[in-house]
């Protein structure tokens, strides 16, 4: 069913309560500027209350289509994103609250203004099936992403960060569009569908071209999930960056980078494949292979670049790089197992990611630091503290019973299923291993590390909270998994080109 | 006769052309200038393409749109790139560098 723009009205709900709430945000922060506190962040909570609602019930009506005559996708998979992202933003709206870099200072409404408007962009992409509204929606999330990552106002690396973020994501993003006029030019129209049908029946020697164009495309997509070659931002950014907007990088806009990368692929350069649940290529290029050999890049380079950093942030950044190389395992598989692997683990990484930068936002609340030797017996002075990031860090391993041993299971069992990627689950186990390395160093200077000051530090409450509220699903997920991981399995009903 | 072709490789040298500013120059409004020029490429792409090819206007649309956020783009690259004057007293992108490894 394709719905006309008037007839679409009625399933934009979540993303018009998200618009009203972004204007009534930055129109009471006009109204109120003078006035102290944190009630900007509650309005931010309350406007995502709404369209959770929405979202859900968009979700469980189950209905499917295109909306704006073929501009956004009206499906699960971008319900299942919809609601992924809510809670991204709802937990960075909460860490925001708690974090010294962002929770003082003027303009707070405009920041919340900001994460909203970042969510709505995240929302369209998740849906977008058209190139024009990809490429609209990769801006809207980008420009503003600039900006939160400059927000602290003379502060040296943060306009650094802002600096080097918006250079790199200017140049990718201009390359991906240059990608795209190719694309447009080869299939004659610039919605998904069309482009699979009009490639479906090119003639080879237009083989080049296309290749040439996916190359380009790939640099905006790439960039957008960080991985090798268009990761050079990461770490910077990553570190620059106020670190609430930095853990919402590592989470949200990564995972509307790889929706808009599978509804990308899975939609023009796929068809139906040989079997139920399987896709095929819709040309002999081998983009599977090309993203194959990007996985083992991405995430080789950032395990191995991660086991020298000092920094935590940076250190991180790194281990955000070599997650996205990962989950991009579950891509190349063309299969739905596949994608339920891939989906399971944007949303066990949400968890335990936004998890691990809280407690680095809480530490350097304390300590005024980010540095990893001054977690030097953080396992005395702070228990609960040490224990929810070891719990953390061994998710992000993929060490059991944590939700990230689950999501690990699912991505090798899915790549084990298909012969030609043996070597790429060989490359995954043993970058598994060198990422203990790193990540055991932090819990090593946490509890083996003597510290010469020894004062216990006071943690308030609400920060011990929302530590528990994450620290309970990444430990319940790895024991009873199976309503996410039918969560999950609901949610890949998408729009496909053929089927 | 101007054809398609022309419109194609006058697009790929203005590509390239920003490819290289882009890599070449340190200073940042230099290399955001670059990536304007990789963006009028692919406007230049789009326009051909939708005047030769097809017999829609969504190549001339999606130029257009290209034009509008290149603008956007722009307001909050200069932003950031005053405030890193302000701070560093340089606009060189190699010099304004705290952040390492």
């Amino acid at each position: 069913m394709i719905l006309d723009n008037i007839a679409s009205l009625k399933y934009f709900y979540p993303e018009a309560s998200l618009i009203g709430t972004v204007i009534v945000l930055i129109v009471l922060d006009l109204a109120f500027k003078g006035r102290r506190g944190k009630w900007q962040a509650w309005v931010a909570l309350a406007g995502l209350a709404p369209a959770l609602v929405f979202s859900i019930d968009l979700y469980a009506g189950g209905e499917s289509g295109s909306l704006f005559t073929g501009m956004l996708a009206l499906d699960s998979f971008a319900g299942f994103f919809r609601i992924l992202f809510i809670g991204a933003s709802a937990l960075t709206v909460l860490i925001s609250v708690i974090s010294s870099d962002t929770s003082r200072g003027e303009n707070q409404g405009e920041y919340y203004a900001f994460l909203l408007m970042i969510t709505l962009g995240m929302f369209l992409l998740a849906s977008s099936m058209d190139l024009l509204m990809i490429y609209l929606s990769l801006e809207l999330v980008s420009i503003t992403s600039y900006v939160l990552a400059g927000f602290l106002k003379g502060v040296r690396r943060s306009s650094e960060a802002a600096l080097k973020y918006v250079i790199y994501g200017g140049v990718s993003s201009g390359i991906m569009i240059y990608g795209m006029s190719l694309l447009y030019g080869l299939a004659g129209s610039t919605n998904l569908m069309e482009i699979y049908k009009a490639l479906s029946t090119a003639s080879p020697s237009t083989e080049f071209a296309l290749f040439v164009s996916i190359l380009f495309v790939l640099a905006g997509f790439g960039y957008k999930i960080a991985t090798v070659p268009f990761h050079m931002w990461t770490p910077d950014v990553y570190e620059g960056a106020p670190t609430p907007v930095t853990a919402f990088l590592s989470v949200g806009p990564k995972a509307a980078g790889f929706a808009v990368l599978i509804r990308f692929f899975y939609m023009a350069m796929a068809g139906p494949g040989p079997a139920e649940g399987l896709w095929a290529p819709v040309s002999d290029i081998g983009w599977p292979l090309l993203l194959g050999l990007l996985s083992a890049g991405t995430m080789t380079a950032g395990n191995l670049i991660a086991i020298n950093q000092n920094n935590i942030k940076r250190l991180l950044a790194y281990s955000s790089i070599a997650h996205a190389g990962y989950i991009l395992m579950g891509f190349v598989l063309l299969s739905a197992e596949g994608l339920k692997a891939m989906l399971f683990y944007l949303v066990v990484y949400l968890i335990m990611n936004i998890g691990a930068f809280l407690v680095v936002i809480i530490v350097a609340n304390q300590l005024n630091s980010e540095e990893i030797e001054d977690y030097a017996g953080l396992g005395w002075r702070a228990p609960f503290l040490a224990v929810a990031m070891t719990v953390f860090l061994f998710s992000l391993t993929g060490i059991p019973p944590t939700a990230g041993f689950i999501g690990k299971f699912y991505l090798f069992a899915a790549i084990f299923s298909k012969d030609e990627f043996y070597w790429l689950a060989i490359v995954g186990i043993l970058n598994s291993v060198v990422s203990l390395y790193y990540y055991a160093r932090i819990i090593k200077a946490m509890f083996l590390v003597e510290s010469s000051e020894q004062p216990r530090l006071k943690i308030p409450p609400l920060h011990t909270t929302l530590l528990s509220v994450l620290v309970v699903p990444t430990i319940l997920f790895g024991i009873y998994w199976a309503p996410l991981a039918e969560f999950v399995a609901r949610s890949l009903e998408f729009l496909a080109s053929g089927f | 006769m101007v054809g398609l072709n022309h419109f194609l490789v006058l697009s790929a040298i203005l590509f390239s052309l920003g490819v290289y500013v882009v890599v070449s120059r340190r200073n940042a409004v230099a290399i955001l200038m670059g990536v304007e020029l990789i963006l009028n490429s692919a406007s230049i792409n789009f326009v051909a393409f939708s005047h030769y090819t097809t017999s829609s206007m969504g190549g001339q649309m999606f130029a257009i749109f290209v034009i509008v956020l290149a603008a956007a783009e722009s307001v909050v690259a200069l932003a950031i790139v005053l405030s890193i004057y302000q701070q560093f007293r340089t606009i060189d992108a190699d010099e304004a560098s705290t952040l390492r490894e």
